[in-house]
């Protein structure tokens, strides 16, 4: 059975779309079929993000106003080969987004796909809420910061009283706490919001933390999810997050301060 | 910075570490959000505080802002609290 994952925050600039764009791949190079939409109308970035945006002729919207049928919409991603991308669309406003047409979207993609994944605008207003409305499972990604925890907490209780899991009265949606931008560095000073606390604040179990890196920005610089980085923490530890997902236990990594050696004060470790 | 200044801030220990600020900042504020957003708040919320207000007044003169009737929920009870700022330097009567 087809699975339906948000990627969701309430507050921008998080990473959402570099974890749309990093575990969809992740469970693409593990050999699931899977789609990622960007449901960002107006303001796509997901098409950069994956290296596709020369690629794209026809977006979500072209599909549920009929223009053009969901396949010919499909960008086969350049990195896996389970992998597809649906772009959102740059021109049209967010309310051409409906309800109907993402249920009809989505089922037809459930017949193919093992997973589909759904990168979220910021925001709660309708282009948040339509990616959020259909999934099964929600990946909350929050930074160690007062906003974003905030923010975080205020989709947790949108997707626990509006998703359409709450509305038909179904199991609730399944909710993962995604720490991005982490440094614990930082957290050892006293200076950033630790996992622990953010975890005792937010009441939902871990999946894993992202560590705040350079290779980010070079991996949205050249089009490639981060994930695909060889040797970055921000690979691993993606990687990481999939393995959990898909149920293998991993410890986590990357949350204690490391100390530099030499070397790699030397040379860096990035 | 003075001689007093370093005195006092030697005697007031040592500053909290941020970290510590947020999350106790995050805990006050989500509390109260969540309990906005649970069960709505009963209807008879607004007339018991002007009821309060009114007893209140007959005592102590009082500004209008400086009562709060809240309804927050603590695991399993229902705390109603009520929470009247006197004025300053101002005796009951």
């Amino acid at each position: 059975m087809a699975k339906v994952i948000v990627v969701t925050s309430g507050k921008g600039g998080v990473g959402k779309t570099t974890t749309s764009a990093s575990f969809a791949s992740g469970l693409a190079l593990r050999g699931n079929k899977t789609v990622v939409i960007d449901f960002d109308v107006g303001l796509r970035n997901l098409d950069l993000i994956m290296g596709c945006e020369r690629r794209v002729v026809f977006d979500i919207i072209n599909v549920i106003n009929g223009d053009a049928i969901l396949s010919r919409a499909l960008i086969k991603d350049k990195h896996c080969d389970n992998l597809y991308v649906l772009p959102a669309s740059q021109t049209r406003d967010k309310d051409a987004l409906s309800l109907e047409g993402v249920e009809r979207i989505i089922n037809e993609l459930k017949e193919t796909f093992d997973y589909i994944v759904c990168d979220s605008p910021a925001g709660i207003e309708h282009g948040a809420f339509s990616a959020m409305y259909f999934a099964d499972e929600a990946l909350v990604v929050t930074n160690p910061e007062v906003s974003s925890v905030r923010d975080s907490d205020r989709i947790l209780g949108i997707l626990a009283a509006k998703s359409k899991r709450a509305v038909d009265g179904l199991d609730p949606v399944k909710e993962h706490l995604l720490v991005t931008r982490y440094n614990p560095g930082r957290v050892a000073a006293g200076e950033m919001l630790s996992v622990e606390d953010i975890q005792e604040i937010l009441r939902i179990p871990l999946l894993g933390v992202i560590p705040e890196s350079e290779s980010v920005l070079q991996a949205s610089n050249s089009g490639t999810p981060a994930i695909h980085l060889d040797k970055s923490d921000v690979a691993e530890a993606y990687k990481d997050v999939v393995a959990r997902f898909m149920g293998d236990g991993v410890p986590m990594r990357f949350i204690t301060a490391e100390k530099m050696g030499l070397f790699k004060r030397l040379f860096g470790g990035r | 910075m003075s001689l007093i200044d370093n005195l006092l801030d030697y005697l007031r220990g040592p500053e909290k570490k941020t970290a510590v600020v947020a999350k106790e900042r995050l805990q006050i504020i989500l509390a109260h959000e969540r309990a906005g957003r649970g069960a709505a708040t009963p209807d008879y919320l607004p007339a018991l505080q002007e009821e309060l207000l009114e007893v209140i007044a007959k005592y102590i003169h009082i500004d209008r802002e400086k009562i709060k009737v809240q309804l927050e929920k603590h695991g399993e009870y229902d705390v109603l609290e009520l929470n009247v700022t006197l004025p300053e330097h101002q005796r009951i009567l």
